[in-house]
């Protein structure tokens, strides 16, 4: 057993400090945005300034529970805590109280506690500790499988929730996955897919289908150098412009029929050679073709079917395509407006006024950040993103640090969340994200975020401790 | 593979380190390179100002004006603006007393010191052009303009409604709404409450700190301009109205007029009533209370949401549909002697041996229907007395009896008409026997019908088969652009040509018959009167009829409670209805004053 002194000298102050950094900011920043000239005491219970204080103490409290509970508790205990997360999850839905049309809290004589924001940190510990396993092969597709329904499971109870914003976070695994060896196709494959669902609801379904053979062809050419098939390949392209060109003059069909029709064809065409000089990344690259073109289609669908109407709106109002002035355009535009007010050195403190008059929705807990930006202006916005980068990169030296490959998984989780976090909530302030209602970490006012924001961050700190012990 | 991978972290770290980077040059474009956001840099902030737009008036079908609005004025503070101020001046000049005034204040600063809060509601204008003059002295006060509802005749309050502050639950459901905002609660105020309201606009400006107004933001952009509330024209005859509303003043009751070859209501009556500029303004709450625990219940809509037993008028559905299914025909004579026996059941009549088919309506023969209704339930066509039920309910309700009629008035009722299944059950297997029914044969038993319901069947006989459904809104803003429903024709299960011995037998109802006291020379009435028993007092007098029989211009029914035979009450104020209507004059002033002067039942 290690003495607690060693603890001490162990600890990694670095990230300690620039927690405690944020935190005192974040805490002086709800003051600011919600100050109340009648209730002046930045301690005064009744004000949200005052509460955010007594979760900071909490915080300071969970942190020492942290500190003393063993290290390798943290490991055997994973999977318990994460089927306790579930069926917390599962009791919110049935008993849970809603706000703002979520049911994602229970409260206990008036303190509210969110689930969800927990059950990141038992996603974190049972993910770390199941890719862990000295058998796992990340590439093994009943593995990855495995993985990515425990990530899913968690993130399918929060949309039943009706809160997809906490859910998507659950996006931010796939970086961990990426570090222990997912293959890098597969972060391809669904950028080429997230690039076709914007592609599709900015320009024509005829051009995205322009576009894809054309896209085909070139990576089909630098990933097998065969001159003959490419060549064949643009033969059949340019005899599919000029069908499409003489289509208006001696006969009229759908333009996007005779492109959908004439990519296939090809496709069956190319099928010949390919088969013949057993050239495996042909048939590769035609499977994603076709299914991306059926992607394509089913955009329109899913976006007018599954998408309700404000998640519509969000992202139309991000891409340009929606103005929506008294709803999420204009609290857009108000957030930028706040941000954008502060100036190079801000406005100085309690003396910004778009953040205090209600123009900003949330100013408080997710449009925080505007308050940073208006009273400490690009001095304070740089400053909290240098802090933020500063943590995550401590975090993936810490991650790399450790022997025992858990501890190292879960690392990554903790700078993944948070990373994913910061970039979607900073970004939705600046207008470069769609607003997805998440804390900025350590900001936001909450207890709920802080604690768990606290809690997976300082039980890395506490794993690391232990980097040394021999097993 | 682990080598491999672990380079992986700085492609990790380098994702991160461009995304900060790319969000802090964002950031350093927006605060420092950008200067349009730097306007809100001189402290300029936004306020949201909303238009609200004026109601949609309502007229009447000959465009006389019902209802408009009248401006009226709110005081508005913003707490943290006000400085020390001559609060006894400012008392005296809107009438409040300084502990209100006081207690107000407070109020409006624990919901914000910066938001406006109203702390002064409808003001007249006298007083507000008083506190105009002196408002410079009132840091802090604001004034503004809202309208109410206005009347130009004491009539027609319950079908008119009233209009009222939204309460929660509306501001929870419906977006548009905002906490403060009116909305109609009652009458075509409720039921045409989307055209009447219009759209409300929305106005950003800048104010700087002292609140001075700088122009509005982005030159209006995101600017919505109010859209002023629809006109409404309303089928009501306000003559007419007006006349119903004295006649059956100081009575219980209801009246429904229509015209038959349009469906639209030219009067609707429910009595006692009240004065509508009640339910206005500051006095709407305190008249409310008063008005809702008044024992006579004058905010009931008694013409389209009270039941009653339809009496002897039902008589003449049940010879339609006698003579549609054949179980009957013009020539049939049936006993009457005094009544219609069978065993022990004993159904009292007046008439001394046998009774026609003609004669059975003009007499109100309660032994003939008695018998049409027992020949239709045992009718052969049916294998059982259940079936026979049913398709004799089936005719009622192509006459609107037994359900709504789905008009354009809220709180409609459909009255009462059991099921076959109803009877199924209650009858538990036991056999279905006629005479169960035989009550309904006369109007009375497990019948309810709303004056409305009874009004549109005179207008269904009227039309000889056919009817318009019956709505109180004839056009919005000068288009006919009411709901299409309106506009389609509903026919009844009954051959046109067994409408006339119906008509023929009302005609001598009126001349020769129950209802001598609706004669008057000039005009063919054609009625039937009803009295329906009422086993809490005296009975309902209850008339039905239309005019002139060739081409009728007005239909309708005329319902008085406890006021005994149909022909003591109903029929003559039914009479001078059609008469002040097909000939704007009063020939027999002596049954008006009788008629006027009745006071019956109420408190």
């Amino acid at each position: 057993m290690e003495r607690s002194s060693g603890i001490f000298k162990r600890v990694d102050w670095g990230i300690i400090l620039i927690y405690s950094l944020l935190v005192i900011f974040g805490w002086i920043n709800i003051y600011a945005a919600v100050y109340n000239e009648d209730y002046g005491v930045i301690f005064d219970i009744s004000q949200r300034y005052g509460k955010q204080f007594l979760w900071i103490s909490i915080s300071i409290l969970l942190i020492i529970i942290i500190f003393i509970i063993d290290a390798r508790a943290y490991e055997f205990l994973s999977y318990p805590i994460f089927i306790f997360a579930l069926l917390l999850l599962v009791a919110v839905l049935l008993f849970g109280k809603e706000v703002n049309g979520a049911r994602s809290w229970f409260e206990f004589g008036g303190i509210r506690l969110q689930p969800a924001e927990f059950t990141k940190v038992a996603t974190a510990l049972a993910v770390s500790r199941f890719m862990s396993v000295h058998d796992f092969r990340i590439n093994r597709m009943t593995d990855l499988i495995k993985v990515a329904a425990l990530i899913f499971l968690p993130a399918a109870l929060i949309i039943l929730q009706n809160d997809t914003g906490s859910a998507l976070v659950y996006i931010a695994f796939v970086i961990v996955l990426y570090r222990e060896g997912l293959s890098p196709w597969y972060l391809i494959l669904g950028f080429i897919f997230i690039l076709l669902f914007i592609g599709s609801l900015l320009a024509s379904l005829y051009a995205v289908f322009f576009v894809l053979p054309i896209l085909a062809i070139l990576v089909f050419h630098f990933m097998y150098r065969n001159i003959r098939m490419t060549m064949i390949g643009i033969v059949m392209l340019v005899l599919l412009v000029l069908l499409l060109v003489i289509n208006g003059y001696f006969f009229h069909y759908d333009k996007l029929k005779i492109l959908v029709t004439g990519i296939l064809v090809s496709l069956v065409i190319l099928a010949y050679p390919a088969f013949v000089k057993r050239i495996k990344h042909y048939w590769l690259i035609a499977a994603v073709l076709v299914a991306a073109m059926a992607f394509t289609f089913s955009v329109e669908y899913i976006f007018n079917n599954v998408l309700e109407k404000h998640q519509r709106t969000r992202i139309n109002v991000v891409l340009g395509l929606e103005d929506d002035p008294k709803g999420v355009g204009y609290n857009i535009n108000q957030s930028k407006i706040a941000i954008g007010s502060g100036g190079f050195s801000g406005k100085g403190f309690l003396q910004g006024t778009q953040t205090k008059f209600d123009f900003v929705p949330e100013q408080d807990t997710d449009f925080i950040y505007c308050t940073v930006g208006e009273e400490w202006g690009f001095l304070g916005t740089s400053m909290v993103l240098i802090l933020f980068g500063a943590l995550l990169i401590r975090i993936v030296v810490l991650a790399e640090r450790q022997r025992s490959k858990m501890n190292r998984i879960y690392g990554y989780c903790v700078a993944s969340i948070l990373f994913f976090h910061v970039a979607v909530n900073v970004g939705m302030t600046i207008g470069l994200t769609p607003v997805i209602g998440i804390p900025l970490p350590f900001f936001s006012y909450g207890g709920s975020s802080l604690w768990s924001f606290t809690i997976l961050l300082f039980i890395l700190l506490r794993l690391d401790t232990t980097r040394m012990d021999n097993f | 593979m682990e080598n491999i991978n672990s380079n992986r972290r700085f492609i990790i770290t380098g994702l991160f380190i461009l995304v900060l980077l790319i969000y802090m040059i964002r950031l350093f474009l927006l605060q420092v390179v950008d200067t349009s956001y730097k306007l809100s840099a001189e402290n300029n902030v936004f306020r949201h100002i909303i238009q609200y737009p004026t109601r949609g008036l309502i007229f009447d079908r000959n465009g006389k004006l019902l209802v408009f609005n009248q401006s009226v004025f709110d005081v508005v503070i913003v707490p943290n603006e006000i400085k020390a101020f001559d609060t006894l001046l400012f008392c005296q000049l809107v009438d409040i007393k300084k502990e209100e005034l006081i207690q107000k204040m407070r109020e409006a600063k624990r919901y914000s010191s910066y938001k406006p809060s109203i702390i002064i509601q409808l003001l007249d204008f006298k007083k507000f052009s008083l506190l105009q003059e002196n408002l410079y002295k009132f840091q802090g006060f604001y004034t503004q303009a809202r309208t109410i509802r206005s009347y130009s005749s004491p009539i027609a309050a319950n079908l008119l409604g009233y209009v009222g502050e939204v309460d929660t639950s509306i501001v929870n459901n419906n977006p548009y709404y905002a906490s403060g905002d009116y909305i109609g609660i009652s009458g075509i105020e409720k039921s045409y409450e989307e055209f009447l309201r219009g759209k409300k606009g929305l106005k950003i400006q800048m104010v700087d700190v002292h609140n001075r107004l700088k122009g509005s933001y982005k030159d209006g952009k995101f600017d919505t301009i109010a859209i002023v509330g629809s006109n409404l024209i309303t089928s009501i005859d306000a003559d007419l109205q007006s006349y119903g509303e004295k006649l059956l003043a100081n009575k219980k009751g209801g009246l429904v007029a229509i015209e038959p070859n349009s469906g639209e209501i030219l009067a609707l009556v429910a009595s006692p009533s009240y004065d509508p500029g009640l339910l206005v303004g500051k006095q709407r709450t305190k008249n409310y209370r008063k008005l809702s625990l008044d024992a006579d219940k004058p905010l009931f809509n008694r013409a389209i949401g009270a039941m009653y037993p339809p009496g002897s008028t039902f008589k003449t559905i049940n010879a339609l549909i006698g003579l549609q299914e054949g179980v009957i025909t013009t020539k049939t004579v049936l006993p009457c002697n005094g009544g219609f026996r069978v065993g022990s059941f004993y159904q009292k009549c007046h008439h001394g041996g046998s009774v026609n088919f003609i004669y059975s309506i003009q007499g109100s023969c309660n032994a003939y229907y008695s018998q049409v209704l027992m020949r239709i339930l045992r009718d052969n066509k049916f294998d059982s007395i259940s079936h026979a039920y049913e398709n004799w309910r089936n005719h009622l309700l192509s006459f609107g009896i037994g359900r709504k009629l789905n008009t354009d008035l809220s709180n409609e009722v459909k009255g009462i008409l059991f099921t076959k299944e109803f009877y199924d059950k209650r009858f538990q297997g036991r056999e279905w026997r006629p005479l169960q029914f035989v009550s309904m044969a006369i109007g009375q038993g497990e019948l309810g019908v709303t004056p409305l319901q009874m009004a549109n069947v005179c207008a269904i006989i009227a039309n000889r088969g056919y009817y318009y459904i019956p709505h109180i809104v004839k056009a919005i803003n000068q288009n006919d652009s009411i709901d299409k429903r309106f506009y389609q024709k509903h026919k009844v299960n009954i051959n046109k040509e067994y409408f006339e011995p119906v008509i023929d037998g009302m005609e001598l109802v009126v001349q020769s018959g129950t209802a001598r006291s609706a004669y008057f020379q000039g005009i063919d009435i054609c009625g039937k009167t009803g009295t329906a028993e009422n086993p809490h007092g005296e009975d309902h007098s209850i008339f039905m009829a239309f005019a002139p029989k060739e081409n009728p211009k007005i239909a309708l029914l005329v319902f008085v409670e406890n006021a005994g035979f149909g022909s003591t009450y109903a029929a003559p104020i039914a009479s001078l209805l059609i008469e002040k209507y097909l000939t704007d004059s009063i020939s027999r002033p002596y049954v008006e004053e009788r008629i006027i002067n009745t006071k019956l039942n109420i408190e």
